[in-house]
């Protein structure tokens, strides 16, 4: 797959303060990329410079198989985490100015702005100042200006901070048919769920290096302890817990299932296969419940942040 | 530059628009006439109020012609009442004050023994011209006990009114200096008004977008320095718009009024220069004396005039607004903005006062041609000594300090806004703005 974006061995200095030290992410065209870090890691200073706000001291940026140059400001879309948008300007020559820096055409700009509105079916709302809409709707605005020139990389930091459920789910939905079209999404956040749910592949910055990257299974796959939740129905759940601590690694669970089975976790070496396990379970009583513990985002970010201290 | 084009737009509109502007632009300038209709008037109401002065004189040496009324000051002679009745008199507030002058054989000390009571103190005005009463009467005196005729004396005075040439033997008048110090003392106060208004107007503009942060937005549009030379050509084009409003508004009130109440309002402004100035004025009286002024203003270099008022009009609003906008990117508020207002001001502040101060007594002198050099006081000191003529060398490096500086005032102001527009947080003290400027890209 041939990738949008390229970012190579970027560092950027602030002062003495080192914000991102030798970094390179390649995303894919198409995809949903999570950029992932604790805060303060780097992110922002990543982004900025692939909006071109700020410039890397080394390193390079290639966009579409071009260096990177300003006329591709308006190839990108950018939504802030900290939203802003002016606010005694009115909704609709607002949406147009920012769509005219970004290149578009006044008429074009209309068009498509009529186009987006219409989709939210917020058209009532042109006229009216930014400052006389709550926050959720503000924020409607918001992801419409970064969308509506129809740029080939989309940047969201926090794309749902601010949206109620409903509005998120909007949001989300979206997000992903915009990348269906074509474009090709960076998502900032620290909600791991949503990271879960829309990102194929992550790259995770901590203390302004990139320390993991890949597609989420992969790392998954990289991340997984081969440890399994086990629930058996045995009439003498003693002797089946020596014979698992015989065999393998074994932790106690926390887990709650519906009948008296007996529950546990079990960790098995690099070379046993599930089916080991599962077969001697079986001879032992009914296996009502099996399930690999694969590791969540969560965990992987968690994990790769501590070992990284 | 389609992008600075949108930019500049937008600042127009937004600064237009506002509510603050539209009333500024409309109110000012009634504001403003109405405060000098009602100086005029209080100073009218002030002067006529007449004041009656009563003397006593116990050397027999005055008389009724040596106190003549005069349109605000009445005399009266109160010697046959004594001293003591007198000053209980203008005690109880029946006159303003009592002169006493007392006897004695020599003049000098007569001269100076001489006393006024009042309630309230008396202006300088009043005292000055008793004073010069006493002194002619006692000159007179002195120059009959010497037996000098005094009409003789007074027929030798002689006026010397001096023509003034320059080397192309062309006459000028004395009006048209008090017209050049006019010229630039307005073009020099207009300057510093101008930055100090849309100077803080652009400062402001920075603070409302880092506040409300589509700053991160814009600029993932447009440079940085795009951003700030738009938000500083947009705000000028407002101010000079609402600059050319009030010539307008002022222009129509003007010719209403002098044409409804039949009042030279130009006259009334007028009267409020300086006496000396009005003095000289009088002086040039004859048809030939205005014909040699309004030859000489058309003698002025008018274009030439014109030219460099834009250049450092521009040059001095460009250079100081680049500082406001640079302030305003590096705080979050505008209450934060003091103490870094305080370097931009000073030389403002100083370049109208050395202005005033010195180009309008001497206009080559070394201090206002140096400070028509330095950069940062040179668009409002040379604003002022342009008008006399400034030799072309002068020019020369006075323009290209202010353009050098300018370059590297806006690069410097560059810096500091394109870092501090993404700083939020705690207030940066000036070494955090010198780090700022070390940042690359």
């Amino acid at each position: 797959m041939k990738n949008v974006l390229e970012i190579n061995n970027v560092t950027k200095n602030y002062g003495d303060f080192r914000a991102l030290n030798n970094v390179s992410i390649h995303i894919p065209k198409g995809s949903v990329y999570g950029l992932l870090g604790p805060n303060g890691a780097g992110k922002t200073s990543l982004i900025r410079i692939i909006n071109q706000i700020t410039m890397a001291d080394s390193g390079t940026v290639f966009l579409d198989g071009d260096l990177l140059t300003p006329k591709h400001t308006a190839d990108i879309g950018y939504m802030p985490e900290e939203r802003g948008l002016y606010k005694s300007m009115k909704v609709g020559e607002q949406a147009l100015y920012l769509a005219q820096l970004k290149g578009l055409s006044k008429s074009e700009a209309k068009k498509r702005l009529k186009y987006w509105f219409e989709k939210f079916d917020i058209m009532a709302w042109w006229n009216k100042k930014i400052e006389e809409l709550s926050k959720g709707m503000a924020q409607k605005v918001q992801f419409i200006v970064t969308v509506m020139h129809n740029p080939k990389l989309l940047i969201f930091d926090e794309p749902f901070s601010g949206f109620d459920p409903i509005n998120a789910q909007i949001i989300a939905k979206e997000i992903l048919q915009l990348r269906d079209e074509g474009a090709t999404i960076i998502f900032s956040t620290h909600r791991m769920e949503s990271v879960e749910e829309m990102c194929d592949e992550i790259a995770l910055i901590d203390k302004s290096n990139k320390i993991l990257d890949g597609t989420l299974n992969a790392i998954k796959n990289e991340f997984r302890t081969n440890t399994f939740q086990i629930g058996v129905q045995t009439e003498n759940p003693k002797e089946l817990e020596a014979l698992l601590k015989e065999n393998f690694e074994v932790f106690p669970s926390d887990f709650k299932l519906l009948g008296n089975e007996y529950t546990t976790n079990v960790k098995l070496s690099a070379t046993a296969a599930a089916n080991d396990l599962l077969s001697l379970l079986a001879s032992k009583g009914q296996v009502q419940h099996f399930l690999e513990l694969i590791p969540s985002a969560n965990d992987i970010f968690i994990q790769a942040v501590h070992k990284n201290q | 530059m389609g992008k600075l084009k949108l930019i500049i737009q937008r600042e127009f509109i937004a600064k237009v628009r506002n509510k603050s502007f539209i009333i500024m632009t409309f109110l000012s300038p009634l504001i403003m006439l109405a405060m000098g209709a009602l100086v005029f008037f209080l100073m009218k109401k002030n002067d006529q109020k007449i004041k009656e002065i009563v003397y006593v004189d116990n050397s027999g040496l005055f008389s009724k012609e040596d106190f003549k009324d005069t349109k605000t000051l009445h005399y009266k002679d109160f010697t046959s009442l004594g001293l003591e009745a007198t000053k209980k008199k203008v005690e109880k507030g029946d006159f303003f004050g009592a002169l006493i002058i007392p006897k004695n054989d020599s003049l000098a000390i007569l001269a100076s023994s001489v006393e006024f009571y009042s309630k309230d103190s008396p202006g300088i005005s009043i005292i000055n011209s008793l004073e010069n009463k006493i002194e002619t009467k006692l000159r007179n005196v002195q120059l009959n006990y010497f037996g000098i005729d005094i009409n003789k004396i007074n027929a030798s005075r002689i006026r010397s009114d001096i023509k003034m040439f320059n080397f192309s033997g062309e006459e000028f008048s004395k009006l048209i200096n008090g017209l050049k110090i006019g010229v630039g003392a307005i073009t020099g106060y207009l300057l510093m008004m101008f930055v100090i208004i849309y100077g803080t107007s652009v400062m402001r503009s920075v603070i409302e977008e880092k506040t409300s942060r589509i700053i991160e937005i814009i600029v993932s549009s447009v440079k940085p320095f795009q951003l700030m030379l738009g938000k500083i050509i947009g705000n000028a084009t407002a101010g000079l718009l609402q600059f050319f409003i009030w010539g307008i508004i002022i222009f129509i009130i003007t010719t209403v009024l002098s044409s409804f109440f039949g009042v030279d309002v130009v006259e009334m402004q007028t009267s409020a220069i300086s006496a000396q100035q009005l003095e000289t004025a009088k002086q040039i009286t004859g048809a030939n004396k205005l014909q040699l002024v309004i030859q000489e203003i058309l003698r002025l270099p008018i274009l030439k005039l014109f030219l460099l008022f834009i250049f450092y009009f521009l040059g001095g609003y460009m250079l100081y607004s680049s500082l406001f906008a640079a302030v305003g990117a590096a705080v979050d508020n505008e209450t934060d903005t003091q103490q870094f207002m305080l370097p931009i001001m000073l030389p403002l502040i100083l370049a109208v006062y050395v202005g005033f101060a010195t180009v309008i007594s001497d206009p080559h002198g070394p201090i206002s041609v140096a400070f028509s050099y330095i950069p940062l006081t040179s668009p409002i000191v040379m604003l002022m000594r342009v008008p006399f003529g400034v030799l072309w060398y002068e020019l020369v490096i006075s323009m290209t300090l202010l353009i050098v500086t300018f370059v590297f005032m806006v690069w410097f102001a560059a810096k500091i806004y394109r870092v501090g527009i993404l700083m939020y947080g705690k207030k940066p003290t000036y070494k955090d703005l010198y780090k700022w400027i070390k940042y690359k890209g």
